[in-house]
């Protein structure tokens, strides 16, 4: 799914904080509105997109619209604080200014993958991706199988938005399964490597299709996996991370192969980088 | 047209408002510069390159254009090594107003473009212009250019433009195209602006004779080169993209990453490398900002970075990335290869890494996928 800036890319916009979240010790997320209202009005994604954040006098970094795009009042981004940029977003409080340039990139293939089984596998980090699609997908259940959602993290405390997973869970048709490589008290979930779920979820390969985001080791053993289980590598999809400046297909950065992930992706079919992915440094 | 009067070619585009560039010595090494007077054009130099060399010699025949290519030409005239895209200021009411960017650029003229180089111009409006999202800085530069094209007749150690099929000759892409015989030059104009220029010179017509030297010349020039790259058949895996991607794990790569400095000159030098970082630069008094991009490397550190960790930690990777980006994937994305053939990346590589000679190693023997 892919959707033309429905604003002008090349400057930013002035945008407004309205909420702040801090959803770990590192994680915080920022709701954005556009400061000219034509432009709030104008403004279209598609899950699996990102904006160009701007912090003043520090520079921009990409960051995955986590927001549903049926909510036409704010924009939302779940961010880690782990750069300049980031460390710098996160101290920032409703009604500071930030400037926004996107979307970006293509999204999910939302419309292909209707009537399919889901499954939504992501590592590491609070996956904002992928988190949004369930979002997506839990407004608009009726057009979709059944929804398995996977979840690995390296410590049991990395989990965020822990009761929205406790409440998937109780959702019909939808199965939760999450593992910690490193558990700790009261974990409910697996412990060991986020791989050794895949035998558990229940979905029909032949009409279920896949979205994975995280650590790209991960999603190797992750595709493997469905790729056993039946799943055709032609619905298994994936959404890769490079250094992106521009967004535009134009600085050069994130190029995997041919493709500028900024423009090209971040989604991609497995079957478009499996043979670069099997390469360190690529 | 006699000799005498490529300073009148010269004056005509500085009376018509061209700023003119051409060639200047400038630290042992021709450069192109903006030109201050229309006939001081050097003469009687040549470029002896070889990897990791360039020094300027006499050329016994006194020409103009005897040299082959120094360090830079065209890329730096529409892609600017660096320069503001947007700023933001804070309004009187602390509220940020971001703006673009864009330089008055006048009228350009490059004197004595190669046709290597014109071959990478069309490579990076390929890049630049794409449809749809057309870069407005390059753009401006780009339409306001004007080229005096030169074939080449005494090619470098270090060319290879017959191989990847761009040069010697000028074929297009230029508004005027000179060859340069004992007697004068062969001019051909490439545009409606180059021959409205040459209409005011009141040249007289090439002789068939002088039209078949300037030929000859060109084939001369084609054959005396040595290096080369493997053309598209000439490989027995298939086509040289395909090869160099069945060997992204040949042990060559190890090897050469012994031997690069990862200094990235391969880069600066490179008429088709497009990459580029965006960086901001604050005022000091805290109430503006300035949007830059300026030319990056794939050799560098932080051209891999990815909060926090980095794509191609090593030289071996970053290498292959440029290598494999050039020769292979640049066809997935341009329709063909990002060589030209120019060997600027051989010549000006500190370590005297040839790049025809890494293609060689990695396309022998068997895969390493």
């Amino acid at each position: 799914m892919t959707a033309k800036p429905a604003i002008d890319a090349g400057v930013p916009h002035a945008a407004t904080v309205v909420a702040r979240t801090q959803e770990s010790p590192s994680i915080f997320t920022l709701q954005l509105r556009l400061d000219d209202a034509a432009a709030q009005a104008a403004y279209r994604f598609a899950p699996g997109q990102f904006n160009m954040l701007y912090l003043y006098g520090v520079g921009e970094v990409p960051i995955s619209i986590m927001s549903d795009p049926g909510d036409q009042g704010s924009i939302g981004h779940t961010i880690r604080a782990i750069g300049r940029v980031t460390q710098g977003l996160s101290s920032l409080q409703p009604g500071d200014q930030v400037g926004l340039r996107g979307p970006f990139g293509r999204g999910w293939p939302l419309q292909e993958i209707g009537g399919h089984d889901l499954v939504l596998v992501t590592g590491g980090l609070g996956c904002a991706p992928v988190v949004s699609v369930i979002h997506y997908v839990l407004r608009r259940r009726e057009r979709f199988g059944k929804l398995v959602i996977i979840q690995g993290v390296k410590h049991a405390e990395d989990l965020i938005w822990r009761e929205q997973y406790d409440h998937w869970a109780t959702l019909p048709d939808t199965q939760v399964l999450v593992a910690a490589n490193e558990g700790g008290a009261l974990w409910p979930w697996h412990v060991g490597r986020v791989t050794e779920l895949f035998s558990m979820a229940r979905f029909n390969p032949e009409r279920a299709a896949a979205m994975m985001c995280g650590p790209e080791g991960m999603m190797r053993a992750a595709a493997e996996s469905l790729l056993q289980r039946g799943l055709p590598e032609s619905r298994l999809f994936l959404s890769m991370e490079r250094n992106m400046q521009c967004a535009v297909g134009r600085c050069g950065h994130c190029q995997l192969g041919g493709s500028f992930v900024c423009r090209d992706g971040p989604v991609f079919s497995w079957g478009q980088v499996k043979s670069l992915l099997a390469h360190r440094g690529f | 047209m006699p000799v005498a009067q490529l300073d009148t070619l010269v004056a005509t585009l500085m009376a018509q408002a061209y700023e003119c560039h051409g060639p200047v010595v400038e630290n042992g090494a021709i450069v192109m510069r903006e030109l201050a007077v229309p006939d001081g054009l050097p003469r009687g130099l040549q470029a002896e390159q070889a990897p990791g060399h360039y020094r300027l010699t006499r050329d016994p025949l006194n020409r103009y254009f005897a040299w082959a290519n120094g360090p830079q030409a065209i890329k730096p005239q529409v892609f600017a090594p660096k320069e503001s895209m947007w700023r933001v200021e804070r309004d009187a009411a602390g509220a940020l107003q971001f703006a673009a960017v864009l330089p008055e650029i006048p009228k350009q003229a490059i004197i004595g473009v190669r046709a290597c180089d014109l071959a990478a111009l069309a490579l990076q409006d390929a890049h630049f212009l794409r449809d749809g999202r057309r870069d407005a800085h390059y753009a401006q530069r780009r339409e306001q250019l004007f080229l005096v094209a030169v074939q080449c007749a005494v090619p470098a150690s270090t060319c290879f433009c017959a191989s990847t099929g761009d040069g010697p000759t000028p074929t297009t892409g230029y508004d005027i195209s000179l060859a340069e015989l004992a007697e004068g030059f062969v001019v051909v104009a490439g545009s409606d602006k180059g021959a409205a220029v040459l209409g005011a010179l009141n040249l007289s017509r090439a002789t068939p004779q002088q039209i078949d030297a300037a030929q000859q010349q060109g084939q001369a020039a084609a054959a005396s080169q040595t290096r080369s790259l493997p053309g598209r058949l000439s490989l027995s895996g298939g086509n040289l993209r395909d090869v160099l991607m069945s060997q992204l794990e040949h042990p060559r790569w190890d090897d050469v990453a012994t031997r690069c400095l990862a200094c990235g000159n391969c880069t600066a030098v490179c008429p088709t490398c497009f990459c580029h970082a965006e960086m901001d630069v604050p005022s000091l008094d805290g109430q503006a900002s300035e949007h830059e991009r300026k030319w990056d490397s794939c050799f560098g550190e932080s051209h891999g970075h990815l909060h926090g960790t980095n794509v191609r930690p090593d030289i071996r990777g970053r290498y292959r990335q440029w290598l494999t980006h050039k020769l292979a994937t640049w066809n997935d994305q341009f329709g063909r290869s990002g060589c030209v053939g120019c060997g600027r990346c051989i010549a000006w590589c500190p370590v005297g890494i040839d790049l025809t000679e890494e293609v060689a190693a990695l396309t022998t023997g068997e895969a390493h996928t």
